[in-house]
């Protein structure tokens, strides 16, 4: 167990309530694995028994690939990283030393089982793993999705799952061929697997703050890193559009799907938590205002959406990408009787206000300690089609803003308008960035 | 030395700095004080050389300046030039963009900026020099002791009643779990807001439990335990996060890798301790300036460390 606090130095009470917390995933691991030993039921393929070594495969190695295989690697005792796959060497090789610095014990990755270049994936698949990680940009993860699936493999992917409603559909089907195949499905909106968000939402559910008439949910904030085009030419003068989009993926929406997708669906994730169900239509409007000019791609810098729910209640949303102005990283409930700041698991009924004092935890290592323990106890979890549906969430958000329309979640879910590109290759011509406009863009009908 | 306010070029902020003369005290707590932590102690004389230290702990309305590059846009939007202080500052390395929103929903007029790791606090002080010319820098863990105390001997600066602690601090009981904008509370005996509390300090030191009895039986002066580990490092004064015994004058605390156990990017940001949302920055301004081989000990970061 790893020491929290400094010896000598003063723990705060919230260190305390952390290193209790990690006990209690490691107690919680160890449960599934004797209830296992005890009970000798058939296997899920691919068949990792009580203790057997889990064989995971690396796809995507940026930062949060790398720290997702990280966390996997921490999840269980018989976990080795066999076998990394990444569309550049570069981001394939400072991934793989950062893993091995952290643990090299788990990692086992010879040269002949680190694979670069757009079909690096197939290649991982067929490398013996039990457990893929699938981490690239997300415009690819349908695709890799589904493979994974078809070789029969455990799966855990980042979010979103999709950036179109084509992809999204792709993702459901899959899902549901992992359930038949007993796979274990997990998707990295960690929120889920979070001791306070379980809590507060419970509460909710349980008729805390009454129905549920009204949510605010937000992901201000200052934006995210970018690759500018004439850096990346001065290091190699020939670079194609192709690898020029790929390096700086988070401003074309093939890969990224726009920071409503990419960020922002954690806080929609939660506002269809706690309604228990799915939008049925919404509005919205945005633009590009600060964040403009050529190294920006296509994506806005800031989205506002109306939600609705089935029975009436609405869900705003606000996504910013602004450096400097109102920052807000926060989910809100409004209800009959009271109301509830999710994100700081508080909930105010009149007088009364109920915080969560119990046990924190680092979700981001439990959402892996969840899906290794549910695969160790021959129950997969499979959080695919949920983890689809977050994302349509977020895609009709973007569609609202992008075309200025009022959009119904069923017309959204059927689009037939897929942002990939015809052909994965350094050569192949990727779409042309086009910021949309609003009143002009059509999104629903190629 | 005069108080004085100094102005960051090309914005409206300012900040206030308040002279700390120099002195003697006694650095750490007897064992005979309650719920003192062994690290406290031998106490042992120390000498402290003058400098300024600021009134309040660092707002975002500074930090943010440093963050954003928020100067450089405002210069621009005005369509000012470059003062040779400006050049020198734009040429400093700042941090990359926060993964989310660093204020974790705790508001930003005038409340403390948090989350930032030592290296972090370091360049925002080198970045400060450069731009007002004059030499700004972390506090030595001594330094900020005796500025903490101001003559005191007691628990706290204002004695050893702990009761009396909300008139001077933002603590666990009534900081509404979390940190409260600058200046509220009352200042200690030398002027200055917030030591006990509302947000930990950064100084320079690396955390060393046994680093005071090296100074027991000596008067040393101005001692600094120049950091060779990334962590732990020093903060100081407890936080909104914090029980009374945390915010003693001599309570001392390390840093830790965990600080940034939620950062979902592996390497992990220089920049951001995602999890540390009690730690925050305090600068001073020595009298005399440092030669600099001390001010590069001063500012010794994350890659000239482990």
């Amino acid at each position: 167990m790893s020491k929290i606090w400094t010896p000598g130095a003063v723990p705060s009470r919230r260190d305390f309530l952390r290193t209790s917390s990690v006990a209690v995933a490691g107690a919680t691991a160890l449960g599934a694995l004797s209830a296992r030993a005890a009970d000798e039921k058939p296997l899920p393929k691919p068949h990792v028994g009580g203790g057997d070594l889990i064989r995971i495969g690396l796809i995507g190695c940026g930062g949060r690939g790398t720290g997702a295989a990280n966390q996997a690697l921490q999840a269980d005792p018989n976990v080795k990283l066999v076998a990394v796959g990444d569309a550049f060497q570069d981001r394939l090789d400072s991934a793989l030393k950062s893993i091995e610095k952290l643990g090299a014990s788990k990692v086992d990755v010879p040269q002949e089982r680190r694979f670069v270049g757009f079909d690096a994936y197939k290649q991982v698949l067929t490398s013996g793993v039990d457990l893929v990680i699938l981490a690239t940009p997300p415009g690819f993860r349908p695709i890799h999705f589904s493979a994974a699936v078809a070789a029969g493999k455990h799966v855990f992917m980042e979010k979103p799952v999709a950036v179109d409603a084509p992809g999204v559909r792709m993702v459901i089907d899959s899902a549901r061929q992992a359930k038949e195949k007993g796979l274990a499905v997990g998707v990295g909106l960690q929120r889920r697997h979070q001791l306070t968000y379980l809590e507060t939402i419970k509460r909710i559910h349980d008729g805390a703050i009454g129905d549920v008439v009204s949510q605010r949910v937000y992901w201000n904030g200052a934006g995210v890193w970018v690759k500018k085009r004439a850096d990346l030419v001065k290091a190699k003068p020939d670079l194609t559009e192709m690898e020029y989009q790929m390096r700086n993926w988070y401003y074309f929406n093939w890969l990224c799907g726009d920071h409503i997708c990419e960020q922002h669906i954690h806080n929609l994730d939660v506002g269809c938590w706690v309604k228990n169900g799915w939008p049925i239509k919404a509005e919205g409007m945005g633009g590009r205002q600060v964040r403009t000019g050529e190294d920006y791609g296509e994506i806005y810098d800031h989205h506002a959406v109306e939600y609705e729910f089935e029975d009436g209640s609405r869900m705003f949303s606000y996504c910013r990408h602004i450096p400097k102005c109102w920052d807000s990283v926060t989910e809100h409930a409004q209800g009959t009787k009271g109301v509830a700041d999710v994100s700081a698991a508080s909930i105010k009924t009149g007088e009364d206000q109920w915080r969560y004092r119990g046990e924190k935890n680092n979700p981001y290592q439990t959402e892996h300690d969840d899906l290794i323990a549910s695969i160790r106890s021959g129950a997969p979890i499979n959080e695919g089609e949920r983890g689809a549906l977050s994302s349509m969430v977020a895609v009709l958000g973007r569609m609202c803003t992008y075309s200025g329309q009022m959009i119904k979640w069923e017309d959204a879910l059927n689009s037939n308008i897929s942002l990939a590109p015809s052909e994965y290759s350094w050569s192949a011509e990727p779409p042309k960035a086009a910021v949309a406009v609003p009143g002009v863009t059509q999104v629903l009908k190629a | 030395m005069k108080p004085y306010t100094d102005k960051i070029n090309n914005t409206s902020a300012t900040f206030e700095m308040v002279p700390i003369r120099g002195g003697t005290f006694r650095m750490g707590s007897p064992d005979s004080e309650a719920k003192r932590k062994a690290d406290e102690g031998p106490v042992h004389e120390v000498k402290i050389s003058p400098f300024w230290m600021g009134k309040y702990e660092v707002t975002w309305d500074e930090y943010e300046i440093f963050m954003f590059q928020l100067d450089i846009h405002q210069r621009n939007i005005r369509q000012e030039d470059p003062s040779p202080l400006d050049k020198l500052a734009d040429a400093l390395v700042r941090p990359t963009k926060p993964y989310t929103d660093m204020t974790f929903g705790m508001g930003k007029e005038r409340n403390p900026a948090i989350s930032m790791t030592q290296h972090a606090a370091k360049k925002y002080c080198e970045w400060l020099s450069a731009k007002t010319g004059r030499y700004y820098r972390l506090p030595t863990e001594a330094e900020w002791e005796y500025a903490c105390r101001a003559g005191t001997t007691t628990k706290y600066s204002f004695g050893d009643d702990e009761s009396k602690l909300g008139d001077y601090a933002w603590y666990y009981e009534n900081s509404e779990e979390k940190y409260q904008k600058v200046g509220q509370k009352k200042p200690n005996p030398w002027g200055l807001y917030d030591m006990h509390g509302n947000v930990c300090e950064w100084c320079a030191d690396g955390y060393d439990a046994n680093f005071y009895a090296q100074g027991a039986g000596k008067v040393e002066t101005d001692p600094f335990d120049v950091p060779k580990v990334i962590e732990p490092c020093v903060v100081r004064g407890g936080s909104w996060d914090d029980d009374p015994e945390q915010l003693r004058s001599a309570a001392r605390r390390g840093s830790h890798k965990d600080w940034k156990q939620q950062d979902p990017q592996i390497p992990q940001s220089v920049w951001y301790y995602t999890d540390a949302q009690f730690v925050g920055i305090r600068v001073v301004r020595p009298l005399q300036e440092p030669p600099a081989d001390k001010k590069a000990q001063y500012g010794m970061d994350d890659k000239t460390r482990n």
